[in-house]
């Protein structure tokens, strides 16, 4: 039952997407589609935290973790000659599943605070591990030579045709987000968030569910690596800093807090923020603080909460 | 006799240096309507809280239709047929009336790993979602926000959801607390036709509710149970006089 005013929303967001690439070539402003695809990539990361945080309850605080290791599995790869985009993505996400496997079989049997510290604690292990690898570069991390290669059926060099890739893998993983969060699948843990005793008492036992949201949250943040290290042709633990945690985390809470449209919104609204601002002045990190704090407290629901159309259930 | 549905025995379970099961033996025949009364802090929900599976005794043992379901917890109970209502009324607040009793149904009809379909309109949870809410009177208010509801219509809910699950053993914990007075009215009459086909251990603190609806009453004080008869029986029972009902009169 997707409303007129969600059908409208949509097309008008896919619209302008689409539009974009021709428009700042026209106008010479080519900036813009590597801006725009960065805010796309991070929508993706912000949209796989959104599945456990916002519908699941579930505080990752480490979730660049994912974003880390499928940059790095890219980027290691690429520097001992494997370019294919197939092996590389499909390494990014099965690592990232599997790290996601770990990290959730511990993390989700605690909680609040606990929850919050060990997701963290993880992280910030594999940043030090990135930090650590001699041959990749240490805290300086390396460039990465050649994008992924898929057969010749798209360039990565290309800009534009990996604007429109970027595109189409957001708007999928946008979609199945929504789906998971609808499905029954989702309905438990949705329902496990809003009252985990009642859903205890009526017969679920939410754990492997959580777990396995977890997981399909941590492959879909590794996709958004790998696209980031082909954006970036460069990888660096800091990618996993804790600081980028915070940042997906804030996309999410700012664009609206389970939401399909919210991981959009908020990548879009702080990305671009940022470039705005680190163009005015060099402090700009001073300002951006407390204006995300009073975007918080004025949308509570988030971005999405104000548009007509993206405030679904 | 067809036999007791449920038994528990020298359940124990201490907070600190307070016994709040001290010893509990008790039992629910099929069908019957067992209710357990006693003063505030007497150890009820403590007690029933222990036979849904959300707390661990200290000691003692519970068998439910000869399995002992003992290390159980709350989820694999309620997959063998126990369900319950808390004192604090426990339903999704921010799902509606019918979103909430079709998570029960869901609950139970197999596991949950489907990803894709969207689970609200499947007729197979909502139609019999729907069912139960038209039963409990709550029929008309389906689309409405469970935190938007009134709090006794909150309480039918919650009764609602646990009978969504198709439960064998019913354990409501005072269900018509905090009612008006029509509303507790509504919730008895509720109950009442109920009985005969549905096991219930009810602990409730309204004496006309009790004595309305119990078969049997137990009475409970400081943790262990004092008296168990009929409603005839527990009244003119001097000890229950003393401890409890005294206190009334
Ligand atoms: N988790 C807990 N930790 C510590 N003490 C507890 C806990 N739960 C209950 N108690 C104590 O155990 C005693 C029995 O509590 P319980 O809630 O079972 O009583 P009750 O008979 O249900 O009372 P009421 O009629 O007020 O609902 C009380 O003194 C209570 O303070
Ligand atoms: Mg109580």
């Amino acid at each position: 039952m997707p409303g007129r005013a969600r059908i409208l929303l949509w097309s008008a967001v896919i619209a302008l997407l689409i539009l974009l690439p021709p428009v700042a070539e026209a106008l010479k402003q080519t900036f813009y589609i590597d801006l725009l695809r960065r805010v796309m990539i991070f929508a993706i990361a912000a949209a796989s935290l959104n599945l456990i945080l916002g519908y699941g309850g579930m505080i990752s605080f480490g979730h660049a973790a994912y974003l880390g290791i499928g940059a790095y599995a890219v980027g290691i790869l690429a520097f001992h000659g494997v370019d294919s985009g197939w092996m590389q993505w499909g390494t990014a996400i099965a690592a990232s599943a599997v790290v996601a496997a770990v990290i959730g079989a511990v993390s989700i049997r605690t909680s609040g605070i606990y929850f919050i510290m060990i997701t963290l604690a993880f992280t910030q292990m594999l940043y030090y591990l990135g930090m650590s690898l001699e041959v990749y570069g240490r805290d300086d991390g390396m460039r990465i030579k050649t994008h992924s290669q898929f057969w010749g059926l798209i360039d990565l060099a290309d800009p534009v045709s990996f604007y429109y890739l970027v595109l189409a893998l957001m708007l999928a993983s946008l979609y199945l987000v929504h789906r998971l969060a609808n499905s029954r699948f989702g309905m438990v843990l949705r329902a496990a968030k809003s009252n985990e005793a009642r859903s205890r008492a009526i017969g679920f036992s939410p754990y492997l569910y959580r777990l396995a949201a977890f997981v399909i949250a941590g492959a879909l943040c590794g996709l958004a690596g790998a696209l980031l290290a082909n954006h970036t042709a460069y990888i660096s633990p800091d990618f996993m800093h804790w600081t980028r945690s915070g940042e997906i985390m804030f996309m999410v809470i700012l664009g609206g807090i389970a939401t399909t449209a919210g991981p959009l919104f908020g990548a879009f609204t702080l990305l671009v923020l940022e470039t705005l601002l680190a163009g005015w002045t060099e402090h700009w990190q001073v300002y951006l603080g407390p204006l995300l704090i009073l975007s918080v407290i004025f949308f509570r629901r988030g971005l999405a909460g104000i548009l007509p159309g993206a405030r679904d259930a | 006799m067809s036999g007791a549905l449920l038994e528990a025995r020298g359940l124990r379970k201490s907070f600190g240096a307070l016994r709040a099961s001290d010893g509990i033996d008790f039992d629910v025949l099929e069908g019957e309507t067992h209710a357990v009364i006693g003063p505030n802090g007497a150890g009820k929900t403590t007690f029933i809280s222990q036979l849904s599976g959300d707390l661990r005794p200290d000691a003692g043992s519970i068998r439910f239709s000869g399995e002992d379901v003992t290390a159980l917890r709350a989820p694999a109970r309620s997959r063998m047929g126990f369900a319950r209502s808390f004192q604090i009324t426990s339903i999704y607040r921010e799902f509606t009336a019918l979103e909430n009793v079709a998570l029960a149904v869901q609950a139970h009809a197999g596991h949950s790993f489907r990803f894709w379909k969207p689970a609200r309109s499947e007729r197979a949870l909502r139609d019999p979602a729907r069912a139960i809410l038209d039963e409990v009177g709550l029929g008309a208010r389906a689309e409405v926000i469970a935190a938007n509801l009134a709090h006794g219509e909150q309480r039918q809910l919650e009764v609602a959801m646990a009978l969504a699950t198709k439960p064998r053993l019913l354990l409501l914990d005072e269900p018509v607390a905090g009612m008006g007075n029509d509303e507790t009215q509504r919730m008895v009459t509720f109950l009442a036709s109920l009985k005969g086909r549905q096991t219930i251990i009810l602990v409730e603190h309204d004496m006309d509710a009790v004595f309305s609806l119990a078969d049997r009453i137990s009475v409970l004080v400081y943790g262990r149970i004092i008296a168990t008869g009929s409603p005839q029986e527990i009244r003119v029972n001097a000890e229950v006089r003393r401890a409890y009902l005294g206190e009334d009169a």
